[in-house]
């Protein structure tokens, strides 16, 4: 039996150990891993806590991150709770396992610490790592502290592990802005989270040898097409819900609130920013500067990635007149992910707001509340005019010529 | 908000010194931040780490800062990097030297006219520690100069933070505080 930890109230965690902690409190059968910064802290603080007799589970080193995944999917099939981390280039080389797991539907946990993908090589924060698991089949839970991490990853594992779910969640942080940084963190008993996350309860396990399954199958065009489209309507239906139960099982605990998308003075918004990550906090704390100007500016920000909340977004967004999207990934040939999602979500809805796209912090550069006012003040033209005063989509923070696009 | 940047050669431990002052403030009920460039971290590096304090939560993630207070722990940077980048009027500098206050300044004229205290922190941890880990004895000299806390608390809390650390290196940090706490000027 694994010894107990004693955490303090409050401790001062950067989101690496707040996630790690977590991980041992949800006492996973088997955390199989191949570290990469920056979430390589993740896996380290994991396998400390296990050599000092913390963790009864198992804890392999793979060969790869497609091996440390593969090894999780086996596992997991087999009939335990299981986690791993990683970030970037060891996402890219996940990518093929995570549509099996997904369409395996096992209940994987998985922490993402976003960074950069190269070339140029680059270790910092961006979300191309998160963008590019967006069509993978995954929940995708975003962070914009370490509190959140920790957070996040007791209901991943409660919302994932459900059985009207049983689909694998990724929870993001970015990287070094919040992996790296230590900020306070208020922690729950070892007890008292395990209870929060539930017991383990297997489906159609394989080592459950009285009632033999088999797991990847082969299905060609008779089949395949009714497994992706249930696959697709539970992360559609079922996901949101269950996840807001788990937010308001959360709050009734701890206090803490959630919300699938969390929106900051937006009750009588007329200009609004929407972005994830770290950028959320800094945009509030713009928004509060401008409030006291008498600027009536908001913030959205996208707690839950995957399954994307269109019916959310657009009620939160229905009274504005400017919005501009900040997408922290280069679109590589279109506008940002985060344009288009919105574009999808107002479409329809009779809105005439403004809606402009900003590339911005590409390989972890800075976002600062400069430029996020800079950005304020182009959605108050844009919300006066009636229609875009900038390129639709505009580089924040570079260098050189502006490269501005539309 | 309380705002300080730390100037160290990777290994020096301004990470570790801004973590372990982050945890000192957070027993006062204060929201605490502390973080740092890597780059692609090589040891003896120039690098920089960060600390913000507020009573309200910090909601600010911005890596740029204006210091009030900038710490410098390896001597050398005082020539071979921007330690006044970004500085404000009354940014106040506790940097590590063999120098005099009034010898450093000659040195480096940046500094004229600015706030700056001198303190040798390489050497009293070398005589301390017996390792040149200048990060805790640089926190015993901004207790001194920011009066943030009172000595005796500070090194209180302090012993909660190094607590997994062998007695004799704990014993020899608190001295070392101690020492620089005494010897800034």
């Amino acid at each position: 039996m694994a010894d107990i930890f004693e955490l303090r109230d409050i401790e001062v965690w950067d989101g690496n150990m707040a996630a790690s902690h977590a991980l041992r409190q949800a006492q996973v059968d088997v955390v199989a891993a191949y570290p990469i910064t920056p979430s390589t802290p993740i896996v380290e603080n994991y396998a400390s806590f296990m050599a000092n007799g913390y963790i009864d589970g198992e804890f392999v080193m793979a060969e790869s991150e497609h091996g440390a995944m593969s090894c999780c999917i086996g596992a997991s099939a087999a009939g335990g709770r299981v986690a791993t981390a990683t970030s970037s280039q060891g996402f890219a080389l996940m990518l093929e396992t995570l549509y099996s797991a997904s369409g395996m539907r096992l209940p994987i946990v998985l922490n993402v610490v976003n960074r950069a993908i190269g070339a140029p090589l680059n270790v910092n924060g961006d979300h191309s790592d998160m963008y590019m698991g967006r069509d993978s089949g995954w929940i995708q839970i975003d962070c914009y502290n370490p509190q959140d991490v920790y957070d996040m990853n007791l209901v991943a594992f409660r919302v994932s592990e459900d059985h009207d779910i049983r689909l694998p969640a990724m929870v993001h942080q970015d990287g070094f802005m919040t992996s790296h940084t230590a900020q306070r963190v208020k922690t729950l008993s070892d007890d008292v989270a395990y209870d929060f996350i539930g017991e383990f309860k297997p489906m159609n396990d394989m080592l459950d040898l009285d009632h033999p399954v088999t797991h990847g199958v082969q299905t060609e065009e008779d089949w395949h097409f009714e497994h992706k489209a249930r696959q697709h309507h539970a992360l559609m239906s079922a996901v949101l819900p269950k996840i807001q139960e788990a937010f308001d099982g959360l709050k009734a605990l701890t206090g803490r609130e959630y919300n699938i998308v969390e929106s900051y003075t937006m009750e009588d918004a007329e200009i609004a920013i929407v972005c994830m990550g770290t950028s959320v906090e800094t945009a509030q704390e713009v928004s509060n500067e401008l409030r006291a100007q008498g600027i009536k500016a908001g913030v959205v920000g996208i707690r839950v990635f995957r399954p994307f909340p269109l019916e959310q977004i657009a009620d939160v967004l229905k009274g504005c007149k400017a919005i501009a999207t900040l997408d922290r990934s280069s679109p590589n040939g279109t506008v940002g992910a985060l344009y288009n999602e919105l574009a999808g979500a107002l479409f329809n809805t009779g809105t005439h707001a403004v809606l402009t796209n900003n590339i911005y912090g590409l390989g972890g550069r800075d976002l600062t509340k400069s430029s996020i006012h800079t950005i304020y003040r182009d959605l108050q033209a844009n919300a006066q005019a009636g229609s875009p005063t900038t390129p639709l989509q505009q580089f924040i923070g570079l260098r050189g010529p502006k490269l501005s696009f539309f | 908000m309380l705002e300080i940047r730390w100037h160290s050669r990777a290994g020096q431990g301004a990470v570790t010194g801004a973590k372990g002052l982050a945890e000192v403030v957070a027993t006062t009920g204060k929201n605490v931040q502390a973080f740092a460039f890597y780059g692609s971290a090589k040891r003896g590096a120039a690098m920089t780490a960060y600390n913000r304090f507020d009573d309200k939560v910090i909601l600010n993630h911005e890596k740029f800062m204006q210091p009030d207070y900038v710490l410098v722990i390896d001597p050398a940077l005082v020539y071979a990097t921007d330690i006044t980048e970004n500085e404000k009027e009354n940014t106040v500098y506790i940097i590590t030297t063999h120098l005099s206050t009034k010898e450093l300044v000659a040195s480096q004229p940046k500094l004229s006219g600015k706030k700056v205290f001198t303190v040798d922190c390489i050497k009293i941890s070398q005589e301390t520690i017996g390792k040149a880990i200048p990060n805790t004895p640089m926190l015993g000299a901004l207790m001194k100069i920011s009066g943030m806390y009172d000595i005796g608390f500070f090194k209180e809390n302090m012993l909660k933070v190094l607590k997994k650390l062998p007695q004799k290196i704990i014993d020899a940090n608190m001295i070392a505080i101690e020492r620089a706490y005494n010897e800034v000027k």
